[in-house]
């Protein structure tokens, strides 16, 4: 040892100073060469992007910010040659777009309900938050009926007519009823489609493939124009009331095929397990497989969920006013009609729906992460 | 797994529970017995049927509901409106949804033998026309040939309009919408160079659209459009009421009953005036409601003229002359019968 | 819940089950109650309606498909005029549907397919642009979108006076439409239609001759090329023995509007446009998802074997991402096409629009009407969804 450390004089005692990696490979650059000019192709896709958003990004800002016109009380605020957005229209019908034609005085109810389903909604999305069985009792069964008697005044109440209902409200009240109604009709459909009895096996894929088969457009059409001539003559439903039968029946076959694909998921050993328990078919399902089931399935309800939230658009083609049936209606309004209107309408009734249906669908993205048990890879 | 169809069935009768309406063959007495009248009016259509900015519905074809539920209730605010596209407006009366369909809506043979209803007269006399840019520089219908024309779906002037342009050997492009907004704001974008529909309809478009002025609305009318309220076949005891009511204000119009002297009208002993004010006779009761029903009409809702003005007359936005919705005594096509 | 407790009580009393607690009998009891429940559900529905029509006095029944329409239609892939008949209109919606279906799906297959593979792209800007894409069209109605892109379309567009002109005075582009020249067959064109055809079927032939040989002994032949050179060459060669059959119908400016040609409808255009661009959003995801699940192994054990890159997608990781990407593809082209049912809403006249708007409106049969509207729906579904099953069935055979 002694002789190889004289004669090897320049062996080092301490490490050589840490270099810093090549200019090329670190900072801006490295990152711009990295994901943006890796290869020749790549820089020229990279250049071709960067036009388009210099092409397209600043008149989108001009026009909804700089050149967009906040305040005003008419259509003549917002004409002229380089006039943008005319946020004015929108805040002067904002009351509008949320309630509808609901009555000024009784705008509270509706703020209240939604108060309401906030307090249910929150704690049952949380998933650390327990009372989750009392917590969605509240939501599929107290809430509704507290819903339905503010909404439509029940109790002494001022009575408040569907037709008046409108906007955000019409939105929200569609999707909502839509998804509380399908999530039960579902999971009987789903058992029904996977049940031994032919019959009933039958009549429940008879059922889904007819909803799943058919446009939203035309159920609604059948329902506003159809349906009532199918009920006996002394009975006759709320135009609102229709159009949620229809959405409703719909949803379900949708919901169904989602939550089979739950079921289908579960190990064949938990029914077996279930049946070698003694449990009954009902108990087997209540206590064994069907909780698992919507475990996994609570993405795909929620992305079922958002599908019909957007869907609901659809109502203002029977001539219900949801968000965007209203905003449409409100364009034509004399006092306000101007060339940027229908724009500056369609542009927030798309960040309304885009607000729900992306923090939805993060949600979803979000359950999917917390319920995927790591062996992806 | 029976229960999935059960629970549907108790579903749809929970909720039938909860939304259902009666509507049976003596329309009256469901209307008595509800305490309104379900009237189906357009889902907007200004100085016709549209709601004002407060949520409450106005219009001429408002102001016959709104007279029927005076005649009956003597409260003109005893009536519930249902907007209906239209598509729908037929089977909502056929089917009980509603008790009389005041919805611009042209009396055609087909509709009265059909689609089973009974048009109970004429509340507004129009006829089909057309509106163009001033600056195609058009002054005639004749002058259309090879145009595109908007133009809204399920009306009798989809029909008229290929009528009118075959009998003339012309051909146009139609551009046919499912909504009313639908079709004006694709005109206002220049997706076509005409708008057709009824000529009453085309005045209160053109206030809508973002340069008025720049448009025109060319002479011709190339149909007949009588419009007026409707009711179901089969139930000729309502049929009457809705017919009398209009033909009250007719009357009262005639007579020179206004909203305004109506209470001093009734001290009146001129025979005809007794009679339609129900001081003489029992007509009400011969309709199932009271005899001051005309009374209750007139003072609650007003006569022809007065409604006519107030709604879609010159001093309106609309600006419509009377025309041929004079009295028949002035030169117009309104005519009533006789109370006797 | 409490059934088991009472058929354990049951077996102890009498030593025997009874019938109501043998699972055959309960099976035969509840098929038997759904099956009148479900009867008596129609029964009770048909009676309605059937008395409901005749108290109103409405006309019932299919007569009505032989009257004359007396409407126009914007747009008719077949021969169309007022004369026509109900069915005959009813076609034309047809056909339109399945014109803009068959579109929309080329399209939205196309773009869905570039914006997935740029979602896993290297490129920062491509893959955040892909991103923001995905994310902005999935979470907007569609109906609201093709609304948008009606107006934009109708917006952006010239009128007819002042039309664009492309390719010195053949293609006019104005908010009328797209005004394309029209080839008119004349005598003998058929011969160029039906060479055309036969170069298409040499093309499919010489396919699966080659690759007969090519398992058989490994060689390989230019497929495309020859085929490709085949369906040009052939129907030209047509062409000039026939003399040149066809006259070009060019667009020009007479009156209000531009005549003549081929016209593209602005419905047609934004309708294609919000609904392909809409689909191809959820494509996009699909083939994100079907590239993603295949194992990185897979990759590099067929750059092991020496394969180029470009052979390792298309013959090692395309073939097993279509395994998983063509389940959930086939359902989306099922939405693309009921969703083309949204075209009523800008005035494009497809079958809901044509047949459950304008046809239900003049003979107010809405029970036939709408029961036609969606039994056609209903067997496009099954019929589309029927082919991709069997076209799934092969992919997944190459599956071991």
């Amino acid at each position: 040892m002694d002789n190889q450390k004289e004669s090897i004089a320049f062996l080092r005692a301490a490490n050589a100073p840490t270099m810093p990696p090549p200019v090329s490979d670190r900072g801006v650059i490295g990152w711009l060469r990295a994901n943006l000019f890796a290869s020749p192709r790549d820089s020229v896709l990279s250049i071709l992007v960067l036009l388009l958003l210099v092409w397209v990004v600043p008149p989108i800002f001009k026009w909804a910010v700089t050149n967009a016109v906040w305040n005003g009380t008419s259509r003549d605020d917002c004409i002229g040659p380089e006039v943008g957005a005319c946020w004015a229209f929108v805040k002067a019908k904002f009351g509008q777009f949320i309630y509808g034609r609901y009555p000024i005085e009784e705008r509270w109810r509706v703020n209240l309900t939604g108060l309401l389903l906030i307090i249910g909604l929150v704690p049952i999305a949380m998933p650390t938050v327990p009372y989750k069985r009392e917590n969605a009792v509240y939501l599929l069964i107290v809430f509704p009926i507290l819903a339905f008697i503010l909404l439509t005044g029940q109790l002494g109440l001022e009575p408040v007519e569907t037709s008046r209902w409108g906007g955000l409200l019409v939105t929200l009240v569609v999707a909502i009823v839509g998804i509380v109604v399908s999530f039960p009709l579902g999971i009987l459909l789903a058992l029904g489609r996977r049940s031994e009895m032919p019959v009933i096996k039958m009549f429940s894929i008879i059922f889904i493939e007819f909803w799943r088969g058919v446009p939203l457009i035309t159920v609604l059409f059948m329902s506003s124009v159809m349906l009532p001539l199918f009920l006996p003559a002394d009975v006759s439903f709320d135009k609102l009331l229709r159009a949620l039968i229809g959405v409703a029946l719909f949803s379900s076959a949708y919901m169904a095929e989602v939550i089979r694909g739950g079921l289908q998921a579960i190990p064949k050993g938990q029914y077996e397990a279930a049946n070698a328990m003694g449990l009954t078919f009902w108990q087997g399902t209540r206590l064994v497989t069907m909780p698992q089931a919507l475990t996994l399935v609570i993405p795909g309800i929620v992305n079922t969920f958002i599908g019909l939230f957007k869907d609901t658009s659809l109502v203002l083609i029977i001539g219900l006013f949801d968000l965007l049936g209203i905003v449409q209606q409100n364009m034509t309004d004399p006092n306000w009609i101007s060339p940027v209107t229908p724009a500056t309408g369609f542009v927030f009734a798309a960040f309304v729906f885009f607000i729900f249906c992306f923090g939805m669908s993060r949600y979803s993205a979000y359950m999917e992460r917390r319920l995927d048990t790591g062996h992806k890879r | 797994m029976n229960k999935s169809i059960l629970t549907a069935v108790v579903g749809a009768a929970a909720f039938a529970g909860l939304g259902a309406a009666a509507a049976s063959a003596a329309t009256l007495d469901d209307v008595k017995a509800k305490g309104f009248v379900q009237c189906g009016v357009s889902t907007g259509l200004a100085g016709f049927s549209a709601p004002n900015d407060a949520g409450d519905w106005t219009g001429l074809d408002v102001d016959l509901c709104r007279g029927v539920a005076a005649a009956i209730f003597g409260d003109p605010k005893a009536v519930k409106f249902s907007p209906l596209s239209a598509k729908e407006r037929f089977t909502a009366l056929q089917s009980g949804e509603i008790d009389v369909l005041s919805r611009n809506t042209t009396w055609t043979m087909s509709r009265d033998t059909e689609l089973g209803l009974n048009f109970a007269g004429v509340n507004y006399y129009d006829g089909q026309g057309f509106m163009v840019r001033k600056s195609l520089g058009v002054n005639s219908a004749l002058q259309l040939s090879g145009a595109s024309v908007c133009v809204q779906t399920g009306t009798t002037t989809e029909l008229n309009l290929t009528d009118y342009f075959k009998a003339n050997n012309m051909t146009y492009n139609p551009v046919v919408f499912e909504k009313l907004e639908e079709v004006n704001s694709a005109y206002d974008a220049n997706r076509c160079d005409v708008y057709t529909t009824d000529q009453s309809g085309l005045y209160s478009i053109r206030l809508g659209l973002s340069a008025p002025d720049d448009h025109m609305v060319l002479p011709e009318i190339i149909s007949k459009e009588p419009l007026g309220p409707a009711v179901r076949q089969g139930d000729d005891q309502w049929f009457s009421i809705v017919k009398w009511v209009h033909y009250a204000m007719l009357n009262a119009e005639e007579m020179g009953i206004t909203k305004a002297n109506v209470d001093e009208m009734v001290t009146s002993t001129d025979p005809n005036v007794m009679r339609l004010l129900g001081k003489e006779g029992t007509f009400g009761e011969a309709i199932g409601i009271g005899n001051d029903w005309a009374y209750n009409v007139i003072k609650q809702v007003g006569n022809y003229g007065e409604i006519f003005e107030a709604n879609v007359g010159a001093s309106t936005p609309l600006g419509i002359a009377r025309g041929v919705n004079a009295l028949w005594s002035k030169g117009g096509l309104q005519y009533a019968p006789p109370i006797r | 819940m409490a059934n088991s407790s009472d058929a354990a009580a049951g077996v102890a009393d009498s030593g025997r089950v009874s019938l109501i607690y043998d699972p055959k009998v309960r099976s035969y009891f509840f098929q038997a109650l759904t099956v009148i429940v479900v009867v008596y559900i129609l029964y009770t529905g048909v009676t309605n309606a059937v008395d409901n029509l005749a108290r109103a006095g409405i006309a019932s029944g299919f007569g009505f498909f032989g009257d004359r329409a007396g409407f126009d239609i914007g747009q008719t892939l077949i021969h169309y005029t007022n004369d026509s008949t109900y069915f005959t209109a009813f076609m034309v919606g047809l056909t339109n549907t399945l014109l803009v279906a068959a579109i929309g799906i080329f399209f939205a297959t196309i773009i869905g397919f570039v914006v997935g593979l740029a979602r896993l792209s290297k490129n920062y800007l491509v893959q955040k642009l892909a991103t923001v894409y995905v994310e902005t069209l999935r979470n907007i109605p569609l109906l609201l979108q093709l609304l948008f892109w009606y107006k934009a379309v109708l917006a952006v567009l010239p009128s007819p006076r002042g039309a664009h002109a492309l390719f010195g005075d053949s293609v006019f582009l104005n908010n009328r439409g797209l005004y394309l020249p029209r080839a008119i067959g004349e005598e003998g064109s058929g011969l160029v239609w039906i060479a055309l055809l036969v170069g298409l079927a040499m093309w499919v032939v010489i396919g699966m001759w080659s690759r007969k040989r090519q398992m058989e002994t490994g060689q390989q032949f230019p497929v495309f090329l020859t085929g490709l050179g085949l369906t040009i060459a052939l129907p030209l060669i047509a062409f000039i023995i026939t003399g040149a059959p066809f006259v070009v119908d060019y667009a020009r400016l007479e009156g209000f509007n531009m005549v003549g040609g081929r016209v593209i409808q602005p419905e047609f255009m934004a309708l294609i446009l919000g609904i392909s661009l809409y689909t191809a959003s959820f494509i996009a995801e699909i083939v994100r998802a079907g590239i993603l699940a295949v194992s990185h192994g897979q990759t590099e054990a067929a750059f092991a074997l020496g394969l180029r890159p470009n052979h390792t997608s298309r013959l090692v990781i395309v073939p097993q991402a279509m395994r998983v990407i063509i389940p959930p593809l086939t359902s989306q082209y099922l939405n693309l096409t009921k969703n083309s049912s949204l075209a009523v809403a800008i005035g494009y006249p497809d079958l809901v629009a044509v047949f459950g708007g304008t046809v239900l409106n003049q003979t107010g049969q809405a029970v036939e009407v709408i029961s036609i509207t969606m039994l056609v729906y209903l067997t496009i579904s099954l019929l589309t969804s029927s082919f991709m099953n069997w076209f799934n069935s092969r992919v997944a055979l190459v599956e071991r």
